[in-house]
């Protein structure tokens, strides 16, 4: 579980995140919803300490996270997993060493057990027989799923992921965002995911937040989120021609 | 300027700490003996080698006066070698080389997020990506310099041979006469200072690129210029420091 409380923060005299004040739930795929801008990325930025807010403060299962030590919180970065928008593969390793990399660093597990905790993650992920080719030989959809695997090696219990499904085709997305769930579920991770595809918000959205500005303007699930009245969620929820179609039957 | 300085020596604070894991830390410094040291080898051969035999060709034209005897030829190569050539010459070169490659490796890695990736993940990026490179260029420039300085002085005892203006044994002799090793000494410590200026400058602004593809070029350049230029800087300080 993971709590946010009274997050502010801003660049350069302009507000990008207002007082928000939200708990992500454990074994639960949280979502932050919202238009490009909006704030979701720096919002996850401050959850995984790449940005400090400015008042307000994050705890991780009641363990203060952004207002302590560096050193503190680099023991609580070993239980995450973050996915980042673009993968962030290491290019100068192949497949196996890159999922490999947070068990050579943090585990004293031997070669055969990293290999093993390797295969049986990207297997996890759909993806056999890559784990020599190198990130740049892979398809975005394989890097993004080769990102997941690094993402869950060392068993997280908490999981980032910034627009997961952004540049993929609507089918593979749908395969990312059901992994990323079965994962949450399956291993009881607090996962948050960033996301402004409402395919995604209805298929996976078991508690979701709305940014709108820099402030938290609703929250709900993927039920509700259908029967909002919210003039600014509608806006969003359906903004696109499918889903205004689907709205008028 | 003075932030710069700053921001630089925070860096290196967070860079000379204990290593998280010493396999890794030993597995990225082969890598980088690799990258950084066998990879050079080359240049500095060929450079060398030339250098060695110009300096031997044109000590030896200079030599007009008969009470100047042609054992100069020897002594001056090798003194020049040792005092300046090697150490100097050879570590703007790998400024050059090594320089812009850790600028541009560690820059990629700050704007494609490999860094965020490190940070998030509990390493300490900085500790991890640029000690390596430090170390490895410290350990292995000094070997780089005193195979350059053999070399140049066997590229200058070729010339003489090729060129027929001074004997081998001439040359020879010249090469043993008034050998101080303190120059030696005095040689290794100018190349470490230069590796550690080459390695940690370029590291320093791999790591603080801001932006895309252009900053990566544009850091890589700078890398290059900025510890030329301290080098240069440094050698007139350990000149006056250590010889005079
Ligand atoms: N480092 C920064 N410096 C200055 N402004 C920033 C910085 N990072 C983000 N911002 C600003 O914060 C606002 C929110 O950005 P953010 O990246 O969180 O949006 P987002 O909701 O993730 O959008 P998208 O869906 O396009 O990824 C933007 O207006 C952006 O310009
Ligand atoms: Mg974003």
């Amino acid at each position: 579980m993971i709590e946010v409380k009274n997050v502010s923060k801003s660049f350069n005299d302009k507000q990008v995140l207002n007082n928000i004040s939200t708990v992500f739930e454990k074994g639960k795929t949280n979502l932050i919803i919202g238009q490009s801008g909006s704030g979701k990325t720096v919002l996850m930025k401050c959850c995984i300490g790449l940005e400090f807010p400015e008042t307000g403060m994050i705890d991780f299962d009641n363990r203060p996270f952004s207002t302590v030590s560096e050193k503190r919180r680099t023991d609580i970065r070993k239980e995450m997993g973050v996915l980042f928008q673009g993968g962030a593969l290491f290019d100068s390793f192949n497949v196996e060493q890159n999922v490999m990399f947070p068990l050579n660093m943090f585990t004293n597990q031997t070669l055969q057990e990293k290999l093993d905790r390797v295969n049986f993650c990207l297997k996890r992920v759909n993806l056999e027989n890559v784990s020599k080719l190198f990130p740049s030989e892979l398809s975005g959809g394989m890097m993004k799923r080769v990102a997941i695997a690094r993402a869950i090696s060392n068993s997280p219990s908490y999981l980032f992921c910034d627009e997961p499904n952004s540049g993929l085709d609507p089918k593979t997305a749908e395969v990312i965002d059901a992994l990323i769930s079965e994962i949450t579920e399956e291993y009881d991770i607090t996962t948050i995911v960033n996301t402004h595809d409402m395919n995604s918000v209805l298929q996976i959205g078991q508690k979701i937040s709305f940014l709108y500005k820099g402030h938290l303007w609703w929250e709900g699930d993927k039920t509700s989120i259908l029967e909002t009245e919210n003039a600014e969620l509608q806006d969003f929820v359906f903004s696109t021609e499918l889903t205004r179609r689907l709205k008028k039957r | 300027m003075l932030r710069l300085l700053g921001e630089y020596l925070i860096l290196m604070f967070e860079t000379f700490k204990k290593p998280d894991k010493w396999p890794v830390f030993k597995r990225q410094l082969m890598i980088e003996f690799i990258g950084l040291g066998v990879d050079s080898i080359g240049i500095v051969a060929i450079i060398s080698v030339f250098s060695g035999a110009i300096v031997a060709i044109q000590t030896a034209y200079n030599i007009d006066s008969p009470f100047i005897p042609l054992t100069m030829v020897g002594f001056t190569t090798r003194q020049m070698m040792i005092l300046e050539f090697s150490p100097t010459i050879i570590s703007l070169i790998l400024a050059g080389k090594a320089g812009s490659r850790i600028a541009s490796e560690i820059g990629t890695m700050r704007v494609t997020q490999q860094i965020d990736a490190l940070r998030v993940m509990g390493v300490n990026p900085a500790n991890y990506l640029i000690l390596p490179k430090i170390t490895a260029s410290m350990l292995f420039n000094p070997i780089l310099i005193i195979f350059s300085i053999g070399l140049g002085i066997a590229g200058g005892w070729f010339a003489c041979i090729f060129t027929n203006l001074v004997s081998s044994a001439d040359y020879i002799e010249g090469i043993q006469a008034w050998f101080e090793p303190f120059t030696v000494t005095y040689a290794i410590i100018k190349t470490l200072v230069f590796a550690l200026i080459i390695s940690s400058v370029s590291g320093f602004l791999g790591y603080n690129v801001e932006g895309g593809s252009v900053e990566v070029g544009r850091a890589s350049t700078k890398a290059v210029v900025y510890s030329s230029i301290l080098i240069i800087f440094f050698d007139l300080i350990l000149t006056q420091m250590l010889l005079v």
